[in-house]
Parts: structure tokens; C-alpha cells; sequence
């Protein structure tokens, strides 16, 4: 992964984002609130596969857009 | 089958069994340097050898194979500075004690600092170091130029070097050696190792686990550990464990050789990089993993620019150098960068990870830890506090400054 088409700038360079983490629920069948809060604090999916996450533009528009990767490879599938 | 792997088999004095037999007291997931160190002190300390260590690739294929092989103990927290100096001596010690010729050598790190606030953080670390008997001292930077005569101490107009701490006792060994000293090691005791044997499930008896599936068939187990690298979030998460682990490659990448010696590894816990010199006299450089978790061992271009523009910064004879070679490992990272090491929730199933960028210093301490462990069901006082549930009950090991990435 080397650059990353920005919905409002196009493609620009990896170097001007930031990744901001994961997009993540709790799943619903932790019931316990303690275990809820755990959960959503500590704990990544970290998935082999398809992962949704939030990138900043912080050396473009400045806006975060949402990226669908695939980190078997890398590779971007969407951008949002 | 692979080049590496057929290597690996022809040239290790080991006695490879054709295939698992159907009932192991202790099952061993991943065939690097902590899965094997586990195997071999179970079997030279402990007397347990029915033992079988299963590896997807070849031996050492994963990050054992892929570090940049730097030994040191000089943590930010009393609990890591204890560990890793245990290594660090067993280290010392392995040659002798295996047999085999792991090109150990000590050559003293320097950590340098570009900022009073680093400096300040460097000075903590040197305190709590020399309080727990651990040689890490303060130099000035007309120190670190008689150290290393090619650094550039104004770090290219831009990075300044302003002090260091300097870890006396670090030191490099060749990789793949040492964990073929602790395979011959191991097999030369009975336990039985596995190359091209991927676990594909975990075999589930009640609320315990009991085996594991292969493709030779299933293998019933007293105790399986899973000493894998950048797999563990799936391999745990099919018996339920959620882990607080994310998995990022970390790239690296040697030169062709520099005539002159540098005598001791130089990083920059600001820059985030370190180079040492290999035997071969090849530059040997390292830097932060990514920023986005991949599983990808693809290198790639923006990371190796980033780093030999950091590195060459406080080196700048690297300019004129060449990149031979580079590659990429998966950092199981945990979110107070230490590692996770003993029980889980789920009986039977133990862990060694969250090795991040800091496994293969801890590969004798921690194999040596995780055994006992196995063998005593008590966690030695060394490795105790590395325990998975240190998470739930808000005893993290916050090292972060300590881990030479980001």
C-alpha cells in the first residue's frame, strides 16, 4: 500500500495520512457491562482479512475518510 | 517442499519423525525461537519429553528468522528489567551450554536522545537500569563520537544529539543459529518436531482444550501452547480468547558491507531506528513497524525510504550505501507493549505473545519461564507478571519508551 485516493483530494501519497485505529463494535453476545467495557477498551478484532478503519488526511484536507483494507495484503478495497 | 526447508532438514542433527504420533503431553504450536527454547528447556530441566513442537512453515521461518537479532535489557519498568536481564545472561551462557557457535557478541547500544525530554527519559531508564544491577550509563556525545566515529552528532542540522544511554552489555547473535541450537537441543532429548504441520483447529473437549487438528491427523494433547507469531488473534479466538493484540509488519533491510567497523549498535528512541554491523560486515537496519496492522510481509518502498532517511540522518556514510536485501515480520503488539505470557481463560490452552518487536531477546528467558510453568502449573516470579490476566485486573506493563517503535 503506497497511496491512498482521498474521496475529495484523489490519490495522494500514504505519508499524508494517519490511521486512526480499527472500526469496531462489541459483539452482542458479551453481555456483562464490565465485559463490555473491556472489551471495547483492550481489545482489537486484529482480523486476517477484511478490516474497516478511519484514516486522517492530516497532510491534505484534513477530514477522515473510511477505508474497507484487506490485510492479508494490504491492499485498499474502499474508500469512503 | 521449499530450499529453506529441505536446508533446515539436511543440515540440523535432528531425527525428524515421519509423522505425529496420536497423544503428546505437551503440544507446542510454532517452531521458533520461544516455541523451541519451551520444548528444549521442558526437556533438559524438567525431564518432559514427550513433547511435539508443530510448525505451518520451516523452523524459524516466522520472526525468529526475521529480527534484527539485537540482545538487551535496558527497560523502562523494574518487572521487564529483571526479564530481559535474565536473558540476557542465559544468552551469555548458550553457547556453552548447547554446544553450538550462535556468533554471540557483545557490543553495547547506544539509545540517543535529540530532545531534553529524551534525555530525561534516557536518565529514568539509566536509574532504574543501574538499580537493578543492569550496566546503562549516561555518555556525552563526545563519548558516543569516540564510540562511533561516524556519527554525525548535529544528526544531519536537524536531529542533534545532545547524550545517550549507553547499555553496555547489549549484544547481536545470528538467528537461525539459535534456534537450530535449541531444535538439536530439543530432538537430541526425544521431542518429536514437525515442519509443514499447520494446527488448523483447536480440538475442544467441554471447557477445555484437548488437541489440535493438523493435516497428519488429529494430536491429543495435556497442554497445548501456542508460541505462533501474527496468527494467535485466530488460533485464540476460535476457543473465545480475545486478545488485546494487533498485528503490524515490521520491515528491515542489510547493505553491502562497510570496510570500516562500527563497534557498537546505534539507535534513536526519537528517530525510532538502529542499525548494527552483521559478521558479514553488512549494515543491518531496522526502524518503527507500520502504522496500519497487516499481515503482509511485503516491504515496501515508503517504509525503507523513511527509514534510510532517518538512519542516514545520524549515519551519514549510509548515503553511499546499497539496500541487498530487505524483508518484513508480523509485531504481535500488545496495547502496553509487553508480552502476554502463561494462562488463558480456557484450560489446557496457553500462550506465549505479544512478542511485538522485542522476541527474540527473550526467547531463552521466555522459553525457560514457560516451561516451568508447564511443568509446575505455578508461573515463575520472573514471568508472573506478564500473565494474560494483568489486562482485566489493571496491572499493565506500560513500556512503550522501551520497545524502539512507535
Amino acid at each position: 500500500m503506497h497511496s491512498i485516493v482521498c474521496p475529495r483530494c484523489g490519490r495522494r501519497s500514504l505519508d499524508e495520512f494517519t490511521f486512526g485505529g480499527e472500526r469496531r463494535a462489541v459483539p452482542d453476545w458479551i453481555t456483562d457491562p464490565d465485559e463490555r467495557d473491556f472489551d471495547e477498551v483492550f481489545v482489537f478484532e486484529n482480523p486476517d482479512g477484511v478490516s474497516t478503519e478511519r484514516w486522517f488526511h492530516a497532510h491534505g484536507c484534513r477530514r477522515w475518510v473510511t477505508i474497507r483494507r484487506d490485510t492479508t495484503t494490504d491492499t485498499i478495497l474502499e474508500v469512503r | 517442499m521449499t530450499y529453506a526447508s529441505r536446508m533446515v532438514e539436511t543440515l540440523l542433527p535432528i531425527r525428524w519423525p515421519d509423522r505425529p504420533k496420536a497423544s503428546y503431553d505437551v503440544v507446542i504450536i510454532g517452531a521458533g525461537g520461544h516455541g523451541l527454547s519451551t520444548a528444549y528447556y521442558l526437556a533438559t530441566r524438567h525431564g518432559i519429553t514427550n513433547v511435539a513442537v508443530l510448525e505451518a512453515d520451516y523452523i524459524a521461518s516466522g520472526n525468529t528468522g526475521r529480527n534484527t537479532t539485537i540482545i538487551r535489557a535496558n527497560y523502562g519498568i523494574p518487572q521487564a528489567v529483571r526479564f530481559y536481564k535474565h536473558s540476557l545472561d542465559m544468552y551469555a551462557a548458550l553457547e556453552d551450554e548447547t554446544g553450538a557457535n550462535l556468533l554471540h557478541q557483545t557490543k553495547g547500544i547506544l539509545w540517543c536522545a535529540h530532545t531534553e525530554m529524551t534525555m530525561r527519559t534516557e536518565r529514568a531508564r539509566a536509574a532504574l537500569n543501574q538499580a537493578l544491577g543492569v550496566e546503562t550509563v549516561m555518555v556525552t556525545p563526545t563519548e558516543i563520537k569516540s564510540l562511533v566515529p561516524q556519527i554525525d552528532l548535529t544528526g544531519g542540522g536537524r536531529y542533534p544529539i545532545l547524550g545517550a544511554s549507553h547499555h553496555l552489555p547489549a549484544a547481536t547473535a545470528r538467528h537461525d543459529r539459535v534456534a537450530w541450537a535449541y531444535a538439536a537441543g530439543a530432538a537430541r532429548y526425544g521431542v518429536d518436531l514437525f515442519q509443514h504441520t499447520p494446527v488448523t483447529a483447536l480440538t475442544v473437549e467441554g471447557e477445555r482444550v484437548t488437541g489440535v487438528e493438523t493435516p497428519a491427523g488429529p494430536i491429543s494433547a495435556g497442554v497445548v501452547l501456542s508460541a505462533t507469531g501474527g496468527r494467535v488473534t485466530k488460533l485464540a479466538g476460535q476457543v473465545g480468547i480475545r486478545l488485546p493484540i494487533r498485528t503490524h509488519p515490521l520491515h528491515a533491510f542489510v547493505t553491502n558491507d562497510h570496510a570500516q567497523g562500527l563497534r557498537s549498535i546505534v539507535a534513536s528512541t526519537e528517530l525510532m531506528c538502529y542499525v548494527s554491523q552483521t559478521e558479514r560486515g553488512q549494515m543491518l537496519i531496522g526502524a518503527e513497524f507500520d502504522a496500519q496492522p497487516s499481515y503482509s510481509r511485503q516491504s515496501s518502498f515508503d517504509a525503507l525510504r523513511g527509514y534510510a532517511y532517518k538512519i542516514s540522518m545520524l549515519l551519514p556514510f549510509l548515503r553511499d550505501m546499497r539496500i541487498l536485501r530487505t524483508w518484513a515480520g508480523l509485531c504481535d503488539i500488545s496495547i502496553d507493549y509487553s508480552p502476554i505470557m502463561g494462562f488463558t481463560p480456557v484450560d489446557g490452552f496457553l500462550v506465549t505473545t505479544g512478542w511485538g518487536t522485542w522476541g527474540f531477546k527473550a526467547i531463552p528467558a521466555g522459553g525457560e519461564g514457560m516451561a516451568e510453568l508447564i511443568a509446575t502449573g505455578r508461573p515463575p516470579e520472573l514471568i508472573a507478571p506478564f500473565a494474560l490476566s494483568r489486562f482485566k485486573a489493571d496491572h499493565l506493563l506500560a513500556d512503550q519508551g522501551s520497545s524502539g517503535t512507535r
